[in-house]
């Protein structure tokens, strides 16, 4: 169960929120002009990356707001909260790093449970 | 004294003076308060409480706790049954009952030990191997299977117990009792911060509660006096809950964690408060988490090596100390590090003979051996366990040496103590998704890397010794109190007198050598699901290399233990197989939960009329009262017919569909939703939401509309009406309101931000009784103030603002129903007023309440679709043909550009057309599929299509129903066919959906 940090409210539980997808998707104004495969991928298709992944949330049992997130789908972490209309701010993410393809650590996978020697001891975050 | 033999005659933290009368499989047994199942019983002396897995194979008490990974049985009887009860943990009380399971007919005499016998014949990968032949493969086979293997039984019926969740907030989340997670509770504590300390027994102390307290002294005091100090001030500070029987079973995302509380399972019933549930599930978000989990002892694998009576060292020495039982008279220790010594000793003091120690190292420390020597205690050195015998207990067993061609001595013992190690336990750790270290000191896995907000302290850590433990627990505990805002120091730690340590200068082996031929060794790693290194080692011959492979294959670490106490050994026997490092092998999941929690503690309070909110109308009470049928829609009850004395639904439906044509009749029409939509920019709003045009729509006129999605399908349908110029009040479908709403705030504040407008849901303010028929006028001028209902002023698709005495109503001249219809809105606390109303100016005309199955009937009648039932989310307007609700004209709409896709404009989609039976009285079925040929042809069918909505028609006189037909515009008049189960294909014959206009045109 994430905490989410509503742009307006502040830091509530998910079950307040209601998850809207990719964000920064602009609904075109020329459809018309647009190929049917156009407008299909547009109808259709999702990113659905491994790391960093701009998406949308809605307060839906609070201020009843639409506003974006930063998540890392590697690690299943926020790494931000913005109101609709901004760009995306810079972040710092444990990325896809290892041959499998997983972040070093967070994804609690198989290929990431056991460090490996000379890995250093601590904490990540 | 007498029915407990082996209750030693001092020691332990049991109540002495109150004895405790339970039965364990027919028998009576006596403990103490403060005893667990295990301990009475082994007071009593019985070691044998169950039977394994597969092999049926007699299996004893190895653990004294949560580690324990075969010693389960059933407790209690009936709907009170609770499976696969570890003894281990389950506190005795007077009057507690448990059976063994998996036995068959008794715990000592089983027909299932016949498959021990054959255990030659059931390798790993058996199942999978031999039972998927035959016609219908696995299938077949798996009923047997599963009746054969298996665990306990499910209760007899629904769980009469009350159960309850909490949320919690804290600070600081201490997870674990014991020296570590006592000094991290008070550290943190003592700075102020909200600290939940949760012991998964019923005591606080830990490891501290299995030492002799009169060698464990803490500051000069004897440990008990000292943990009861500690908790004193715990329970002293108003930001601090300790909880005992509770469990941290998950460690979720963002520190959120599932604690399990069992608030009475240890007092009989009749002593239960009824004011406390059984068991209470606590949901913590917790800012900073310290696991002081405490390390687990591993036992020793070699042939034999399952028989009851053999038992951990460290459990053997809890049994003695914590509940002052001696869990063996003769005990043989077997050991691969200094641990084991320990445990010898204390059981020697506590009046046990030490029939040997037996030590896989040739390398002993002297002051060990000298100590030995002093107490005249056997040793063999460099050797081995190579076997043991009995039947339901130990009582012998076989030691070699390990190297070399050393001969094989007999040793007589009523208990065999295995020492093969700690394992931190890191269990929440990877759930937290940390990462573990390999350690080549401790020989095993500690942790390495945290990738959540928490610290592990003491033995979970690798740390060992005591003092390092309490140390670790308080430098833990107010760092963690100052990562949450708050500014701690190290509580002091406790002088000792006497350093403990768990374990020292281990030789770690993954299976105990041995002269015995490999396929006539049974040396098992796990208990509970009866794996022995056979069945690994087989796994890795037959290629099973990842560890997460072999235990799939093997089934070792899975089980309701998943492994506590047989995964390191797991890992060991495989990393040596492959010749390849630990940290290669990696780990199996650690995944929640920790332990098996019961389903009771995880739905709470979610059961029965709780597991789902249900709404209800102003009116609801009233519809109770007189006899409504009702049904879930969205989140509300909606009646779906009322049902007179002595009449049936269907009778019910017909008569409630009469009334709303020829008579009058009212439908509570509140639960629609309703959306209050201002702004100057809400007309153009519309326009885009809806696929008809509404620039021209004029203040006091409604209108009905589709909105579509993106891919141009129908989503939902309703009539939205003009207060004024910049002022409209939409309706959605029930069942659609809430995601309709979220859909328009959706576009509103996303795409068309420069729309001025904005949404409120109204749905709650608005009480609505919608009537129709004939008569419906005359009821309308009858309670309305100064009111003309008439028709020809009053025209359909307008709204009039009037009163009912005194109170504002909104009056709407629009239909559900297709006949003369007249729906009244009024402020919601007013709604069972205007109900009541309405039935008290209607009697004269008979006024019949009608419910949602009627109002679907008469829709039907009229052609009007249900969005939902005629629609499933790949119907188009044009689908429906309805293109008379698109608009051309205006510019761009949701889900425009869609309906000229290249499939969404073929001419051969499925499109919605009337099925009528040529038996009129033959009802076809909703979901039936339409076909084209007389006979069924042989599979795969070809479909053109299925009924949508079916129904006998009271106002038609004959059966009527809608179907989705490919290309059924351009079938009118066809004859097709529709299927049914077990009976000929019904022939119909295709028309338009407006079924009442067909019947005055006479073509009906």
């Amino acid at each position: 169960m994430f905490v989410i940090t509503c742009p307006y409210c502040g830091e509530r539980d998910q079950a307040e929120f209601v998850s809207g997808g990719q964000a920064h998707r602009t609904r075109p104004l020329n459809a018309h002009e647009m190929s049917d495969a156009d407008w299909g991928d547009w109808v259709f298709m999702r990113d659905n990356p491994k790391g960093i992944f701009a998406e949308r949330w809605f307060h839906s049992a609070g201020c009843r707001r639409w506003f974006n997130a930063l998540r890392n789908t590697a690690t299943d972490q926020f790494l931000a909260f913005y109101p609709m209309g901004e760009a995306p701010p810079a972040v710092e993410a444990v990325l896809p790093a290892t041959p499998a393809g997983e972040a070093p650590i967070g994804s609690g996978n198989d290929a990431v449970k056991v460090m490996r020697p000379g890995e250093s001891e601590g904490t990540t975050t | 004294m007498t029915s407990q033999p082996f209750r030693l005659p001092q020691g332990g933290l049991v109540d002495r003076s109150r004895l405790v009368t339970f039965r364990f499989d027919g028998r009576e047994y006596t403990g103490h308060p403060g005893d667990t199942l295990a301990s009475a019983l082994i007071a009593g002396g019985t070691h044998m409480v169950a039977r394994s897995f597969k092999y049926h194979r007699p299996r004893g008490i190895l653990g004294a706790g949560v580690e324990d990974p075969a010693a389960l049985v059933e407790i209690g009887s009936g709907i009170h049954r609770d499976p696969n009860v570890r003894v281990t943990e389950a506190e005795i009380h007077d009057g507690l009952e448990a059976h063994a399971q998996n036995v068959w007919p008794s715990l000592t005499f089983d027909v299932g030990e016949a498959n021990d016998l054959l255990w030659r014949f059931f390798p790993a990968g058996f199942y999978y191997k031999t039972f998927m032949g035959g016609p219908r493969g696995w299938m077949t086979w798996e009923p047997f299977i599963r009746r054969a293997a298996g665990m306990g039984r499910a209760p007899d019926g629904p769980d009469p117990d009350p159960y309850e969740q909490t949320n919690r907030h804290c600070d600081v989340l201490v997870v674990g009792a014991g020296p570590a997670g006592l000094m991290a509770a008070l550290s943190a504590a003592r700075s102020g911060a909200r600290v939940i300390l949760a012991e998964e027994t019923a005591a606080l102390g830990g490891r501290l509660l299995s030492r002799d307290p009169a060698a464990t002294h803490l500051d000069d005091r004897a440990a008990p006096e000292w943990i009861g100090a500690v908790a004193a001030e715990l329970r002293s500070r108003e930001d601090v809950t300790v909880l005992t029987r509770t469990s941290a079973f998950g460690y979720y995302g963002e520190n959120f964690l599932g604690l399990w509380e069992r608030v009475g399972d240890h007092l009989p019933r009749h002593e239960r408060s009824p004011n406390l549930p059984r068991q209470r599930l606590w949901r913590v978000r917790a800012k900073q988490v310290v696991l002081a989990t405490g390390a687990i002892e591993r036992p020793l694998v070699f042939h034999e090596n399952d028989r009851p009576g053999i038992m951990l060292a460290s459990a053997a020495v809890t049994y003695v100390h914590r509940y002052g039982v001696l869990p063996g008279r003769n005990v043989l220790v077997f050991a691969n590090n200094d641990s084991g010594w320990g445990a010898a000793f204390d059981l020697a003091e506590s009046g046990a003979s030490i029939a040997a120690i037996v030590d896989v190292r040739r390398e002993i420390d002297g002051a060990l051996l000298s100590r030995a020597a002093a107490l005249g205690i056997a040793i063999h050195a460099g050797c081995g366990v190579v076997g043991t015998s009995g039947r339901f207990r130990v009582t012998g067993a076989k030691v070699q040496p390990v190297e070399g061609a050393g001969g094989v001595s007999d040793i007589a013992c009523d208990l065999v103590a295995v020492a093969g190690g700690w394992t931190p336990n890191t269990a929440l750790f990877a759930q937290s998704r940390g990462k573990l270290r390999w350690d080549d000191d401790l020989a095993a896995y500690r942790p390495g890397l945290s990738w959540q907000k928490e610290a592990s302290a003491g033995a979970s850590n690798g740390v060992f010794d005591l003092s390092g433990c309490l140390a670790a627990g308080a430098e833990a505990g107010a760092r963690a109190a100052d990562a949450a805002g708050f500014s701690a120091v190290p509580a002091p730690v406790p002088a000792l007198r006497a350093e403990e340590t768990l374990q020292r200068s281990i030789h770690f082996v993954a299976e105990v050598p041995s002269h015995r031929k490999p396929e006539d060794t049974r040396a098992w790693v796990d208990l509970q699901d009866d794996v022995t290194t056979k069945d690994l080692k087989l796994a890795l011959q037959e290629g099973m290399q990842s560890i997460e492979h072999a235990k799939r294959y093997t089934t070792t670490g899975m089980g309701t233990d998943q492994g506590k106490v047989a995964n390191l050994n797991a890992f060991r026997l495989v990393s040596d197989k492959l010749g390849r490092p630990m940290h290669e092998i990696g780990t199996t999941t650690s995944r929640q939960p920790w332990k098996p929690v019961t389903f009771g503690a995880l739905a709470g309070q979610h059961v029965g009329h709780h597991f789902h909110p249900r709404r209800g109308t102003p009116m609801h009470d009233w519809h109770r009262r007189h006899s409504a049928v009702f049904e879930p829609v969205g989140d509300w009850l909606r009646p779906r017919a009322f049902l007179k004395a002595g009449e049936s639904f269907e009778q019910a439906v017909q008569r409630e569909a009469r009334a709303a044509r020829e008579g009058v009749a009212v439908l509570d029409a509140t639960t629609l939703g309703k959306i209050d939509i201002q702004g100057k920019g809400a007309r153009e709003f519309l326009n885009r939401v809806y696929t008809s045009a509404w620039t021209k729509l004029a203040p006091g006129r409604c209108r009905y509309g589709f909105m579509l999605g993106e891919d141009g399908m129908v989503l939902d349908d309703g009539v939205t009406s003009c207060i004024a110029d910049d002022h409209f009040h939409m309706t959605t479908t029930t069942g659609g309101a809430a995601r309709i709403y979220q859909w328009l705030e959706d576009y509103a504040q996303t795409e068309w931000p420069d729309l001025e407008l904005y949404l409120t849901s109204v749905t709650e303010q608005w009480a609505v009784a919608s009537l129709s028929g004939r008569d419906s006028r005359a009821v309308v001028e009858e309670i309305c103030d100064d009111f003309d209902a008439d028709p020809a002023t009053f025209p359909f698709m307008s709204f009039r603002d009037t009163t009912i005495e005194g109170v504002p109503a909104r009056i709407f001249r629009i239909s559900f129903t297709g006949a003369l219809s007249y729906e009244i809105n009024v402020p919601a606390s007013y709604g069972l007023w205007l109900w009541e109303k309405i039935f008290e100016a209607g009697a004269r005309f008979g006024i019949t309440p009608y419910g949602t199955e009627t109002m679907h009937l008469l829709r039907a009648e009229k052609g009007f679709v249900i969005v939902g039932q005629d629609t499933d989310g790949t119907v188009t307007p044009h689908d429906l043909r309805m293109d008379w609700i698109v608009s051309d004209t205006k510019g761009d709409f949701i889900g425009k550009r869609s309906l000229s896709r290249s499939d969404t404009a073929r001419a051969d989609r499925k499109q919605l057309v009337g099925l009528l039976t040529e038996d009129p009285g033959l009802m076809l079925e909703e979901g039936a599929h339409v076909i084209a040929t007389e006979n069924e042809p042989a599979p795969p069918v070809p479909m053109l299509g299925h009924v949508t909505s079916s129904y006998l028609s009271p106002n038609i006189g004959r059966s009527i129903a809608l179907a989705l037909v490919a290309g059924g515009g351009d079938r009118m008049g066809d004859r097709l066919w529709v299927t049914r189960p077990g009976g000929a294909p019904i022939p119909v014959r295709v028309t338009e959906t407006d079924f009442l206009k067909l019947k005055e045109e006479g073509h009906v």
